[in-house]
C-alpha cells in the first residue's frame, strides 16, 4: 500500500514507559473503509498504539501521520482539526458523570460548533444516534443507570455524532466486560458503521470471536513488535507459535503453576521440619 | 567499596526525589499559567458562564452553611479566651473590638480557606481525579477540547471569586457569634462592643482579610484541580490525591498569610503610619 493510499500511518513508532518497553519499531498503514484489527495479549501495549493514533500519546522514535499530514509533532491546539475527524471509543466508555445520555452523544458537535448549533438539530442528531444503536429514549439517562452494555452502546452513539461522521473510529477493546449476546451486537454495530458511514475502524482486542467478526485484516503485537499481519482466517490458522497460542488461548509453558509443582515447595518444608524434630 | 557504593546510591536517591520534585513544581506552574490562560476566555464567553455558575452554586453556596458555623466558633472562642484578661485590665469593653478585627484581618480568612480547602478542595481533587482514571479527561482530550478550560479554569475561578464572599460570612458570623457570648454569657456591654467595634476596625481590616481570601481560594482551586488531573490509578491513587491536595492546600494558605501580612502590614505603615488598638 502507498503511503498516499493509507489513512494512518506509523512509521518506526517506538514507546517506552521507563525501562519497559512497549512498542519497538512500529511500521503500520491502515487502509481506508477498512476495519483493521490488532489483537495481543493483556498489557502488549494495543492501547498505547491506539493512542499514538489520535495524539494522546507521542512516540519516543517514528511518525505518525493521518491523511500523508504528520501529526505527532503537533501541539495540542493543532491537533484539534484532527482529532474531529477521529472518533475514540474507550475501554471504559468514558461517558462524562455529570452530563445525560443526551448531553454526553452531543458533547462532540456542540464542541465542534462552539455551542452555535441550535437546539433543534441537536436533538435530531441525538435521537439518531440513539436510534442507530438501539436505545431511542435514553437521552435523559445518567450513565450510572445505565448497564455495560447500554454504556459501550451510548460510547458508539457519540463516536459517530458528528456531521460530517469521522473518518476514523478507534475502539478500545470493544467487547470487554460484555457478556457474549451484547458482544455480538457491538460487533455488528461496528461493521454497520463501517458500511452506513464509510468509516476506517481501528479495533485493539483479544477477543478473537469480536476479531474475526469485524476484521477485515488482523495484525498481533508481540513483544512491541508485530508478529502477524494477514486476514482472520489466515491468523487464525497461522502456524507461528505465538500466533497459534493466542488464537486458541493456551498458556505459554512455565506460565502456569501446576499443583504438583504447588505442592512440592510445600511438602519440602514439612519434611525438613520434621528431621530437624 | 561497598560503603561508597551505598553512600552513592543514597545521594542519587535524594538528587533524583529533588528533581521530581521540582519536575512537579515547573508542571504544577504550567498548569497554572493554563488554567489562568482562559480567563478572559471563560468570562466572556456564554459557554463559559453555564460552565462557572454550577460550580458558584457547589463550591459558594453549598459551603455557605459550615463557613457560618466556623466564623461562629472561631469568634465564641476568642472572647471566651479573652474575657478574663481583658476584664481583670478593666478593658473588657474593647475586647469585641480586638476579637472583630482577629476575625477581620486574619482569622476569618485564614479558617475560612482551611475549611474550604477541606470541603471544596477534596471534592475537586476526587472528582477530577475520578474523571481522570476513568479516561474522562482523555475523551475530552480526543473531541479536541481542552479539559484545563472546561474543567478547571471554571472550579478555579469559582474557587477565586467565591471565597472572598464566604469570607464574608464568616467574619459577620464571627462578630454576631462573639457579641452572643459576649453579651449573654459574660453579661457585657452591648453597646460598648458595637462602639468600640465601629471605632477600630477599619476598611482596611476587612480589605486585608478579602485580599487573603482571594489568593486563598486562587490557591485551593489550582491545587486541587493539579492533584486530581495527575493522580496515580485506581481508588488509592485518588484517596491520596485527595489527601496531598488538602495537605499542600493547607501549607500554602499558611505560607501565603505569612507573606501576605508582611508585605500589607508594611503598605499600612508607609500610608498611614503606626496604629494603637488599645
Amino acid at each position: 500500500m502507498d503511503t498516499k493510499d493509507a489513512i494512518i500511518e506509523l512509521r518506526g513508532v517506538s514507546k517506552s514507559f521507563g525501562r519497559q518497553r512497549v512498542l519497538v519499531d512500529i511500521d503500520l498503514k491502515i487502509e481506508p473503509g477498512r476495519t483493521t484489527v490488532i489483537i495481543g495479549r493483556s498489557g502488549c501495549g494495543k492501547s498505547v498504539l491506539l493512542k499514538h493514533v489520535v495524539g494522546l500519546l507521542r512516540p519516543d522514535r517514528g511518525q505518525v501521520l493521518f491523511e500523508g499530514q504528520r501529526i505527532d509533532d503537533l501541539p495540542e491546539r493543532r491537533l484539534v482539526d484532527i482529532r474531529r475527524q477521529i472518533s475514540f471509543v474507550f475501554q471504559l466508555n468514558a461517558l462524562f458523570d455529570s452530563m445525560s445520555v443526551g448531553e454526553n452523544i452531543a458533547f462532540p458537535m456542540v464542541e465542534k460548533t462552539r455551542g452555535r448549533l441550535d437546539k433543534a438539530k441537536i436533538h435530531r442528531l441525538v435521537q439518531r444516534c440513539l436510534e442507530i444503536v438501539g436505545l431511542a429514549g435514553f437521552e435523559n439517562k445518567r450513565p450510572a443507570e445505565l448497564s455495560g452494555g447500554e454504556k459501550k452502546r451510548v460510547a458508539l452513539a457519540r463516536a459517530i455524532a458528528l456531521e460530517p461522521p469521522p473518518k476514523v473510529i478507534l475502539y478500545d477493546e470493544p467487547t470487554t466486560g460484555l457478556d457474549p449476546q451484547r458482544a455480538d451486537t457491538i460487533n455488528k454495530l461496528i461493521r454497520h458503521l463501517q458500511h452506513e458511514f464509510h468509516v476506517t475502524g481501528l479495533v485493539v482486542t483479544h477477543d478473537m470471536h469480536s476479531a474475526a467478526e469485524v476484521g477485515d485484516r488482523v495484525l498481533m503485537l508481540w513483544d512491541g513488535r508485530f508478529v502477524a499481519d494477514g486476514p482472520p482466517a489466515a491468523i487464525m490458522e497461522s502456524r507461528e507459535p505465538h500466533v497459534h497460542r493466542f488464537v486458541r488461548g493456551i498458556a505459554d509453558d512455565g506460565e502456569v503453576l501446576t499443583l504438583e509443582s504447588a505442592a512440592a515447595p510445600a511438602s519440602a518444608v514439612t519434611s525438613a521440619a520434621g528431621s530437624s524434630d | 567499596m561497598a560503603r561508597a557504593n551505598a553512600l552513592e546510591a543514597w545521594v542519587g536517591g535524594v538528587g533524583a526525589k529533588f528533581l521530581q520534585r521540582l519536575g512537579d513544581f515547573g508542571r504544577f506552574w504550567a498548569f497554572a499559567g493554563a488554567a489562568l490562560s482562559y480567563v478572559p476566555v471563560e468570562l466572556f464567553s456564554r459557554r463559559g458562564w453555564r460552565r462557572l455558575l454550577p460550580q458558584c452554586f457547589a463550591i459558594g453556596t453549598q459551603s455557605v452553611p459550615v463557613i457560618m458555623l466556623t466564623g461562629s466558633f472561631v469568634g465564641m472562642v476568642l472572647i471566651v479566651q479573652g474575657w478574663s484578661q481583658f476584664e481583670a485590665a478593666g478593658m473588657a469593653d474593647r475586647l469585641g473590638a480586638i476579637v472583630n478585627i482577629s476575625v477581620a484581618a486574619e482569622l476569618g480568612p485564614v479558617l475560612a480557606g482551611i475549611m474550604l480547602a477541606g470541603r471544596v478542595g477534596g471534592a475537586l481533587t476526587a472528582e477530577l481525579g475520578t474523571m481522570n482514571v476513568t479516561e474522562q479527561l482523555l475523551a475530552l482530550r480526543s473531541m479536541g477540547a481542552d479539559p484545563i478550560r472546561h474543567l478547571v479554569t471554571p472550579r478555579f475561578l469559582g474557587c477565586l471569586l467565591l471565597t472572598p464572599l464566604l469570607t464574608c460570612y464568616a467574619d459577620l458570623m464571627g462578630g454576631l457569634g462573639a457579641w452572643l457570648v459576649f453579651a449573654l454569657y459574660f453579661r457585657g456591654d452591648s453597646g460598648a462592643y458595637w462602639e468600640y467595634s465601629q471605632q477600630i476596625v477599619e476598611l482596611w481590616d476587612v480589605s486585608t482579610g478579602m485580599v487573603k481570601a482571594l489568593f486563598f481560594g486562587g490557591t485551593i482551586g489550582l491545587i486541587s484541580c493539579y492533584k486530581g488531573f495527575h493522580c496515580r490509578g485506581g481508588a488509592e491513587g485518588v484517596g491520596q490525591a485527595c489527601t496531598e491536595a488538602f495537605v499542600v492546600s493547607f501549607i500554602a494558605i499558611l505560607l501565603l498569610d505569612f507573606f501576605l501580612n508582611l508585605f500589607l502590614n508594611q503598605v499600612y505603615t508607609i500610608q498611614w503610619g503606626f496604629r494603637s488598638l488599645i
